[in-house]
């Protein structure tokens, strides 16, 4: 039986049945992984909320992925965590992509997927708050995410229990280049963001900004230096902080009114 | 079927003959993909700041290589050349998904770190030059042998210049503190006495200069490696 291998009949017969093996192959493989990968997703995520926290690698803390559920029902009480509106409003549940207020946790809301739907609109948009509790203090960890250069940029940020000094923060990113934008996950970049106050005396809030003169250095003035060679992933964070930092803002202006 | 025409023509060689040995150690030593022929040097580069990188990377090259090896071996009748190269491309990128979905699922961190390189094993000019010029010429038995050979070959290197830059840069070996501990407050070993890591040696460009460096004891030891101008 001799095929002529060289026919147009053939390259596609044998193109078809390549794409047809391998697609099949491939979607299998996907299907059946999902959920150790999500589970895995779920661990780093409570490990990024814990390293906003704290410094898990600091001997005594020592947190990594295999520990990083336990300790992170130490730290973080889900109960507290609420999510609120764009408004600064707390919601009995979480918004649908249609806007209808349906029954979900914090936990749960992929603000990485909100973001990135465009039809989705504004007011719409979940933003979740967690709470937790370092040496008998309340503080407050706020999930925030934004664009890079190459791709989205996310990360936590930590409140003091004064609900306006930067306690601390993790940064990720899917694809920055390494040595320059890939440095914001680094220590020496978030320490400049520790200490920051969110609001002045009449807790107003007007942004961060991300500077090159190296005046970022001083403390609670707003500013905060940047990476070199790294500037549009830095703006990224600049702008990522400043947009998601501000409803926050709203809410926790409430409550202190509240509480007064 | 050619397979079996091919055995009956020639009297069986054995597994481990000379030639299939060679293939083996070849590119260990005096046809080292990166050190002789200089391919897959971006990687070697970007992902040896740390030994485990390394040892990850190397492994993987070697998982795609073997299989795809294996693979293109046994389709080399089938694939029409007119669309060679296409299908060569969709064997190395289903094979790299596969990997990089794989570590995903089982080795998390080690896949955060290795990020966007999984995928750039695609273009890794090792794969695609082995699939080009030996794969599909050549049995499928020879053609894992290559395969093995040349993905010992990358990770071998790798493994070495990796060695250098972690112990260097980073003063540790597979991230055991080796020299000791440069964290604040907490010093010991030789960093109570002064000594600093050679941030360089973290920097690409060193690794540069470390594979150059290899190059040429490799060549100073074996004259023949050098060629003529």
């Amino acid at each position: 039986m001799a095929i002529n291998k060289d026919s147009n009949g053939y390259t596609f017969a044998f193109a078809i049945s390549l794409v047809v093996v391998v697609g099949s192959i491939l979607a299998i493989l996907a299907v059946q992984l999902k959920p150790l990968q999500d589970k895995n997703e779920e661990v780093k995520k409570k490990l990024d909320i814990l390293s906003a926290m704290m410094d898990v690698k600091k001997k005594g803390n020592e947190i990594d992925r295999s520990n990083a559920e336990v300790k992170f029902k130490e730290f973080v009480n889900l109960e507290k965590a609420v999510v609120i509106n764009s408004k600064g409003e707390i919601l009995e549940g979480i918004y649908d992509a249609q806007g209808k207020v349906i029954e979900g946790k914090a936990f749960d809301v992929d603000i990485k997927k909100e973001f990135k739907d465009k039809k989705r609109k504004e007011k719409f948009r979940n933003f979740p708050l967690f709470e937790g509790e370092m040496d008998k203090e309340t503080v407050y960890i706020i999930p925030v995410i934004g664009n890079g250069l190459w791709g989205p940029i996310w990360g936590f940020i930590c409140i003091d229990s004064d609900m306006n000094t930067i306690k601390g923060a993790s940064f990720g990113h899917k694809g920055e280049t390494p040595g320059l934008g890939a440095e914001i996950t680094q220590k020496f970049f978030i320490n400049g963001w520790v200490g920051e106050k969110l609001t002045d005396a009449d807790g107003i809030f007007s942004g961060f900004k991300v500077v090159k003169d190296g005046s970022g250095a001083e403390k609670n003035n707003g500013r905060v230096d940047g990476i070199t060679g790294g500037t549009i992933t830095s703006k990224g964070v600049e702008e990522m902080a400043n947009r998601c930092l501000e409803v926050y803002v709203t809410y926790f202006n409430n409550l202190k009114k509240a509480e007064k | 079927m050619s397979e079996a025409l091919e055995n009956k023509k020639a009297p069986k060689e054995p597994l481990f003959s000379k030639k299939n040995k060679k293939l083996v150690t070849d590119p260990l030593t005096d046809n080292n993909p990166v050190t002789i022929q200089v391919l897959g040097i971006c990687s070697a580069l970007a992902i040896t700041v740390q030994v485990e990188q390394g040892v990850v990377m190397g492994g993987a090259v070697l998982f795609v290589l073997v299989l795809g090896n294996l693979i293109i071996s046994l389709l080399r009748n089938l694939i029409p050349s007119r669309i060679r190269i296409i299908v060569q491309l969709v064997v190395v990128a289903a094979l790299v998904i596969i990997v990089n979905e794989v570590l995903k699922a089982f080795l998390p961190d080690v896949s955060e770190k290795l990020s966007v390189f999984v995928g750039l094993i695609i273009t890794n000019c090792i794969i695609m030059g082995r699939f080009e010029a030996f794969a599909m010429a050549n049995k499928p038995w020879p053609s894992i042998m290559d395969g093995i050979g040349n993905g010992l070959g990358y990770a071998g290197l790798l493994i070495l210049v990796a060695v250098f830059r972690e112990l260097f840069g980073s003063g540790s070996l597979y991230g055991y503190k080796l020299l000791g501990s440069n964290i604040p407050g907490e010093e010991w070993g030789l960093y109570t006495m002064g000594y600093v890591n050679n941030n360089m040696m973290i920097l690409p460009p060193m690794a540069l200069v470390i594979v150059g460096v290899i190059i040429w004891i490799q060549r100073s030891r074996n004259k023949s490696l050098i060629e003529e101008h």
